[in-house]
């Protein structure tokens, strides 16, 4: 009797095309990972988290080539005074990056702690694995199981520059997996940039456990690659009266999924999480928000805006849960699109879920063209329809770029803006 | 319209006439509509067969082709999967241990008006406050006769378990051309207009409990406005549950043909069980170009009691298809009642410059679970839709807002404004706001706005000082959110609703 031809099974096919290291202090956690990742499989079309982003290209055991993006433009936050840390396709490049030593804070590589023991291995997938309930998120297990590298960034007081980490791409068929672990202590404060297209396919994930009193400040532009693939997520664990705010802006890139997730854990705690974002054409754009409160007195805050045109589509899953208990919560949550043309679609799925009486909540949503009567006042000034444009788009994405703390940081951002709305032909 | 309060101490507000305060003081208490009528019943055997199909086609005289229809749809229910994706919970249902028909055994030969309908059901009606005498009266509230009448009249559709008991003004609407009916009677009397409509808003395959419905389903509405023709008055169903152990399987097809206009008012209540009983119901609305419809229901099930135990499990796919241009579409829904609510009334916005509008009030009060919204589907140029929700959670009640607008690449400068609005009640209760926007082209605008809160303090404290106990300000204050909706009601339905805002939400506080 001829046997059952077995359907093929892309959990499996993309687990077989990776690696897992053999020893180290970060082993158990990575087999944990994997058996988590076996137990839902990586998402499908019809899972509803992916309803309205195609995980196809993120989850087949190949990635799509993607051509490397040749331009003149000044590297973002070049002339800010930072510690660079460099990754070409997914690896360190040390020749590149500063020497990983700076006062109050303490930099490994995952790659290289092969160690028994370090700080990080009671860590290390704790906040991912946190973050799979109650909605699984098998690409963040995937990558704890077999991320290639990382830095481990341990904060015990505040340094007195950023942290930069810069991802290059060179090759066009780079496929990288990394995983950060970044531990605040109490009162410490950190500045993580980062920026690059990183390579043909990324899957990053970031664990940020900030511990109570403690801030943690992120503004990340991902590459302008136009044909680069991402897969992104951040698990944050927040205690008591911390600060957390994470900003990203996404010029191009034919598709990227930014999943964030964030807990409140400590009374008191703070959250921004905020993007803007700059589409054409093949542009795919999905952040998926998951906001979980659980404790008393908390802010949190989602601002999200999305430019689309010729055809680009944005999509924004955003979730505010506030668990009983959670009296005093302030949850707002806003996300916006400017359709600059017919062709172009923005899907939204903002969702409350809320189990506690005491609380303050919102949500907003819309989805339009550019305001004629806006764009009419600036031309009857003289100013021309593409800069007069430019200008209602800047001003529509400002909100978002307001997250950003630091002034100077937010001023490289809008300029940067300007610069690339400006760049039509790219 | 000013807000009434059930306050017996402070007498008449201001602004407020005596009666009315009566009328409203009158629904006060438990869930009123507990009782249930002695009548002995005529049923088919319990469980769900292709011969029980069968035998409900039989009973109603149909056609070979409705059997056959009904036939297919049994077959499509078999491959189903019941939905698991509202947020609500409760036991696993034994679609075999029920009774999907049970009629009075006086209903066995169709009585040829309401005259010679059994005293007992004539009285069943009477108790709940519904005309079935051809009078101009109020509908809705006892002792509303005494309320100023305004000369306006309601056509009413009774319908008992299984079967429709009769219909009033028939004749006068026969007059102006309007057809209201029950839907077996239509069958009958109408089967072109049935053929042609039945099953073309929501499909047989549409849904598990659709699906189920099509198979299965006995009595319900049937009204057909003609071209031109404003229906002379407001047309009424009213549903009541009275068998045990019976499912509900009510079917309501409107067709409001061109330039027409019709009102129709939806009510339900049924005994208060131990066991859970389930309704499916589906409701089509076809509307023509330059037609309009309103439809608005007052949903009061019986919720189970404080513990959970008992109610109605209320699973209704309603859907309106605004084919023509400039048709418009208009549901109100006050939502106080069932243990669970699984109910998405939508419109189909086909027909350029057509409107879709959708008025919700849901309140789930001790361990009720409401899983409600809608869907806009915008495919013509230049639609419209509003959507304004209002859910209230008291108890440990799960309360969800859930629902779709979506703007089609085709549908060029349409327009939508969604604003749902959750309050909470209470610690152990639960709020929540699923919806789904979809936008595919830009020169529509779409604006959805949420919020949640709890009742404000300084409002109740404002209410308290006045002399009021926290149950009756918090009602005033409910009643105060709810406006919005409310006022979008016909006033029969507004002042029940706004009653019964009161009555649901009692023992909440505290």
């Amino acid at each position: 009797m001829a046997e059952a031809v077995q359907k093929p099974n892309p959990t499996e096919e993309m687990i077989a095309t990776l690696e897992m290291p053999s020893a180290g202090w970060s082993v158990a956690a990575r087999q944990n990972a994997l058996t988590r990742l076996r137990a839902t499989g990586l998402p499908q079309r019809r899972d509803e988290y992916w309803k309205y982003t195609r995980p196809d290209t993120l989850i087949q055991p190949v990635a799509e080539p993607a051509a490397v993006f040749e331009n003149d433009e000044a590297q973002l936050f070049d002339d800010v005074d930072r510690l660079k840390i460099v990754f070409v396709d997914g690896t360190f490049d040390a020749d590149a990056s500063d020497d990983l030593a700076l006062d109050g804070i303490t930099i490994d590589r995952l790659e290289q702690t092969d160690a028994d023991l370090h700080w990080a291995r009671d860590l290390y997938g704790t906040l991912e694995q946190n973050g799979q309930t109650p909605v699984a998120r098998p690409l963040a297990a995937l990558n704890t199981a077999f991320a290639s590298d990382g830095v481990l960034i341990h904060v015990t007081s505040t340094p007195s520059k950023p942290v930069s980490i810069i991802y290059r791409h060179a090759s066009t068929t780079s496929d990288a997996i990394l995983h950060h672990f970044v531990k605040v202590d109490s009162g410490a404060e950190l500045t993580l940039l980062e920026n690059g297209p990183a390579a043909a396919r990324l899957n990053k994930v970031m664990e940020i456990d900030v511990a109570d009193d403690a801030a943690f400040h992120h503004v990340r532009a991902q590459g302008r690659d136009h044909e680069r693939r991402a897969a992104t997520h951040i698990f944050a664990r927040l205690g008591a009266r911390s600060l957390f705010k994470s900003f990203t802006v996404t010029v191009n890139g034919v598709m990227t999924r930014n999943d964030c997730i964030i807990e409140l854990t400590g009374d008191d705690a703070s959250a921004h999480v905020a993007g803007a974002c700059v589409g054409d054409g093949a542009f795919h754009h999905d952040d998926t928000v998951f906001v979980t409160h659980d404790a008393v007195n908390c802010e949190s805050r989602q601002v999200f805006k999305k430019v689309l045109r010729n055809g680009a589509t944005g999509v924004f899953q955003g979730k505010i849960l506030v668990k009983a208990g959670a009296q005093k919560t302030d949850g707002y949550q806003i996300s916006q699109s400017l359709l600059l043309d017919e062709d172009s679609q923005f899907l939204a799925k903002p969702e409350l879920e809320i189990y506690a009486d005491d609380v303050a909540c919102s949500h907003g949503s819309t989805s339009g063209a550019i305001d004629e009567e806006a764009l009419f006042y600036l031309r009857a000034r003289g100013v021309s329809k593409n800069e007069a444009t430019d200008l209602l788009t800047l001003s529509f994405l400002a909100e978002a770029v307001e997250e950003i703390a630091q002034e100077s940081l937010r001023d490289q951002i809008n300029g940067r803006l300007a610069s690339w709305l400006g760049r039509r032909s790219d | 319209m000013d807000t009434i309060t059930l306050n017996e101490q402070s007498g008449v507000k201001d602004g407020v006439d005596q009666d009315t305060v009566d009328a409203v003081r009158e629904v006060g208490g438990k869930y009123k509509h507990g009782w249930s009528t002695d009548i002995e019943m005529d049923y088919a055997p319990k469980g769900l067969t292709p011969d029980i199909v069968r035998l409900i086609s039989k009973n109603n005289d149909e056609p070979e082709w409705l059997t056959e229809w009904r036939l297919a749809a049994y077959d499509r229910w078999l491959t189903k999967t019941e939905p698991t994706w509202a947020m609500v919970d409760y036991p696993e249902i034994d679609f075999q241990d029920q009774y999907y028909y049970a009629r009075p055994k006086s209903m066995a030969v169709k009585p040829k008006s309401l005259d010679e309908v059994d005293p007992k059901l004539l009285a069943t009606y009477a108790k709940l406050g519904i005309p079935l005498k051809e009078q101009m009266i109020l509908a809705g509230i006892e002792g509303a006769e005494n309320a100023p009448a305004e000369g306006r009249k309601v056509a009413v559709d009774a319908v008992f378990d299984s079967v429709s008991l009769g219909t009033t003004f028939q004749d006068e609407l026969k007059k102006a051309g309007v057809i209201f009916c029950s839907i077996s009677e239509a069958v009958r009397e109408h089967p072109e207009l049935v053929k042609k409509y039945l099953g073309t808003v929501v499909p047989v395959n549409d849904n598990f409990y659709a699906t189920l419905n099509s198979a299965v389903f006995s009595d319900g509405s049937f009204v057909y406005v003609p071209p031109g023709v404003r229906c002379p008055m407001e047309l009424s169903t009213y549903f009541r549950i009275n068998a045990e152990n019976t499912g509900q399987f009510e079917r309501t097809l409107i067709i409001a043909d061109k330039g027409s206009y019709v009102s129709y008012l939806e009510g339900c209540t049924a005994p208060q069980r131990d066991e859970s009983q389930l309704h499916a119901a589906v409701v089509e609305i076809i509307i023509e170009e330059d037609a309009e419809v309103k439809y608005s229901t007052v949903q009061n099930w019986y919720p189970g009691d404080e513990n959970g135990k008992g109610g109605i499990y209320n699973f209704v796919t309603k859907r309106a298809d605004c084919r023509g241009d400039r048709a418009k579409v208009m549901w109100t829904q006050v939502e106080t009642g069932s243990a669970v609510t699984w109910k998405y009334p939508s419109c189909i916005l086909r027909g350029d410059d057509s409107q879709g509008e959708f008025y919700s009030i849901a309140i789930a009060n001790n361990m009720q679970q409401a899983d409600t919204g809608t869907k806009m589907i915008h495919l013509g140029k230049r639609t419209k839709s509003r959507i304004v929700s209002k859910g209230i959670s008291a108890g440990k009640a799960q309360n969800t807002y859930r629902g779709l607008v979506s703007m089609h690449p085709k549908a060029k400068e349409s327009r939508n404004y969604t604003q749902c609005d959750s309050l909470l009640i209470g610690s152990e209760c639960g709020a929540h706001t699923v919806p789904y926007i979809e936008v595919k082209n830009n020169s529509s605008r779409v604006e959805h706005e949420a919020t949640t809160s709890k009742v404000d303090d300084d409002q109740l404290f404002y209410c308290r000082s006045r002399g009021m106990d926290e149950e009756e300000a918090v009602a005033l204050v409910v009643n105060g959110f709810c406006k919005d909706v409310l006022q979008a009601l016909p006033m029969e339905f507004a002042m029940e609703a706004q009653a019964l805002v009161a009555i649901s939400l009692e023992g909440s506080v505290g």
